[in-house]
């Protein structure tokens, strides 16, 4: 039964490095889980905390935030400003009694198709551990 | 420096207008915010230029319906603008920091009074004791010389009051040292020296030893119970998550509406981005079995919670107006308080601090985002 649960994720990823390192990771033909759902944002720095909050309360069973790699960011410190969103976000998920290890923010460069593969790999398999988000079945949310 | 105002026959409200009178009288400032005491026995912010009105003032009224740091934003947010003196409790002048920060205020033209609370009622509990001739001043007053701060017998303090450890102003441009003092003798008060001149005032030396040991104890004695409080909402959350605490929420908003630091003119909440097409409902029932509604409940304190909860200041106004009786102010104290700790950030400490949020180091937290 585990073995048949194929997680749903969420990815924001950034228009400058994330995103095309996905890009690549496909044009390079490199195999990667089928279990992610990718959104393309300008600026990891323009994910809201709402947009994490919204597929995880709907029942995604993870959300996958890629910005570009610290001092790279095409907006000078979007990315740094996302990592404390992120933070914050985490602090908050778990004081409210949820799990916050369903939420990963990671950087991935546009020359790192391998890394986002392997990203989305090592992600899958996480949750896979971790089984549905329990959100999925609740309907008083 | 510091001063005393005189009082006479106990009564502590007239000295207090008095002294709010000259200020305008000395042109320091060329009106006052400040609660008016409304005829139908309740009170409301106001702004003040005429001195003969000042009769109404209630700045000590222990009754608060609406923090007023929201509308000393309105008067201040950008000139042309009076110099306003802004008379308020140290939750209001907390948030009004906050909002100074979040650009929604200025401080530029303002000179903030701030009054040590004694703690509040909420406005119904305020009318009906009123109505009933209950709740004498002068008596809560009393109890601010030793800090056995207590509510009139069968009343309560809000709750956000039973469990505020900061009830004593810590920084403002005039401030009204009600703890400790024997108010009944006078009204110690420490301002800027600018402000003494400009009002003709010669220092009086106060007990100041003792207003710190009061606060001390009221600081305590308040903590215990914070703690108290946030260790129960904390093993609720852990067990029934923010949809079990909120299970009751009707989606009314009036936390949002009445919380200092919601300034958002267009909340996305308010907005058509949460309206669903029909079909998507049904889908979601379909897919789950039931599907609560309104939906996206759980969304919204959790949104909040991520937009605010950092500048929380836990004036309580949410817990007073949610008609649900939810505990909403515990909650984002609780959780508050977790997350101000992670961020070193003390809400409405000052003006200095930057806002967590808009600044960020090079080298920190290096661990999210690396795995």
């Amino acid at each position: 039964m585990a073995d048949s649960f194929e997680p749903k994720i969420v990815a924001f990823l950034c228009n400058w490095c994330a995103y095309t390192g996905a890009d690549l990771a496909g044009t390079s033909r490199i195999q990667y889980p089928p279990n992610v759902r990718i959104i393309r944002l300008m600026c990891s720095g323009s994910v809201d905390s709402t947009y994490v909050l919204k597929p995880l309360l709907d029942g995604a069973d993870g959300v996958l935030i890629g910005g570009c790699h610290p001092g790279d960011c095409h907006y000078q410190s979007g990315n740094y400003k996302a990592r404390r969103r992120v933070v914050a976000l985490k602090e908050i998920l778990k004081s409210a009694g949820y799990d916050e290890d369903r939420v990963w923010l990671r950087w991935i460069s546009a020359s790192e198709g391998q890394l986002f593969a392997q990203t989305v790999t090592e992600m899958t398999n996480a949750i896979k551990e971790k089984g549905p988000n329990p959100m999925r079945q609740k309907w008083a949310v | 420096m510091k001063t005393v105002i005189p009082v006479e026959n106990n009564d502590v409200r007239a000295a207090v207008q008095g002294f709010l009178k000259r200020l305008l009288e000395a042109d320091v400032v060329d009106a006052l915010l400040l609660p008016m005491e409304t005829p139908t026995g309740t009170v409301t912010p106001a702004l003040v230029s005429d001195p003969a009105l000042l009769d109404a003032a209630d700045p000590l009224a222990p009754v608060l319906g609406l923090n007023a740091a929201r509308v000393a934003g309105k008067v201040s947010i950008r000139a042309p603008r009076g110099r306003i003196g802004v008379v308020l409790r140290s939750c209001e002048l907390r948030a009004l920091v906050e909002l100074v920060k979040l650009q929604q205020a200025s401080l530029d033209d303002l000179v903030t009074i701030g009054v040590d609370c004694l703690g509040t009622y909420d406005v119904p509990d305020y009318v009906a004791m009123r109505k009933n001739g209950q709740g004498d001043l002068a008596a809560l007053l009393a109890t601010a010389q030793h800090g056995d701060l207590s509510p009139q017998d069968g009343y309560a303090f809000r709750d956000a009051c039973q469990m505020c450890e900061r009830p004593h102003i810590e920084q403002a441009d005039v401030t009204l040292e009600l703890l400790g003092a024997d108010l009944a003798a006078g009204v110690p008060v420490s301002m800027a020296d600018e402000i003494a001149a400009k009002l003709g005032i010669e220092a009086a030396e106060g007990d100041g030893k003792q207003r710190d040991e009061v606060v001390k104890q009221v600081v305590q004695a308040r903590t215990q119970v914070r703690d108290e409080w946030f260790a129960a909402i904390r093993q609720q959350l852990e067990q029934e998550g923010v949809e079990g605490v909120f299970a009751a929420c009707v989606r009314c908003h009036n936390c949002m509406t009445v919380c200092p630091i919601c300034y958002c003119k267009t909340c996305l909440f308010k907005s058509p981005v949460f309206d669903h097409e029909p079909m998507q409902y049904m889908n979601w029932a379909e897919r789950k079995g039931a599907y609560r509604l309104p939906a996206d409940t759980t969304l919204f304190h959790l949104t909040r919670l991520n937009h605010m909860v950092l500048s929380c200041v836990g004036c309580g106004m949410c817990t007073s107006d949610c008609p649900a009786d939810l505990p909403v102010g515990l909650v984002f104290r609780a959780i508050g308080q977790q997350v101000q700790e992670v961020f070193e950030y003390v809400p409405g400490r000052s003006v200095e601090d930057p806002l967590p949020l808009i600044t960020f180091r090079e080298d920190e937290w290096m661990e999210v985002g690396e795995e």
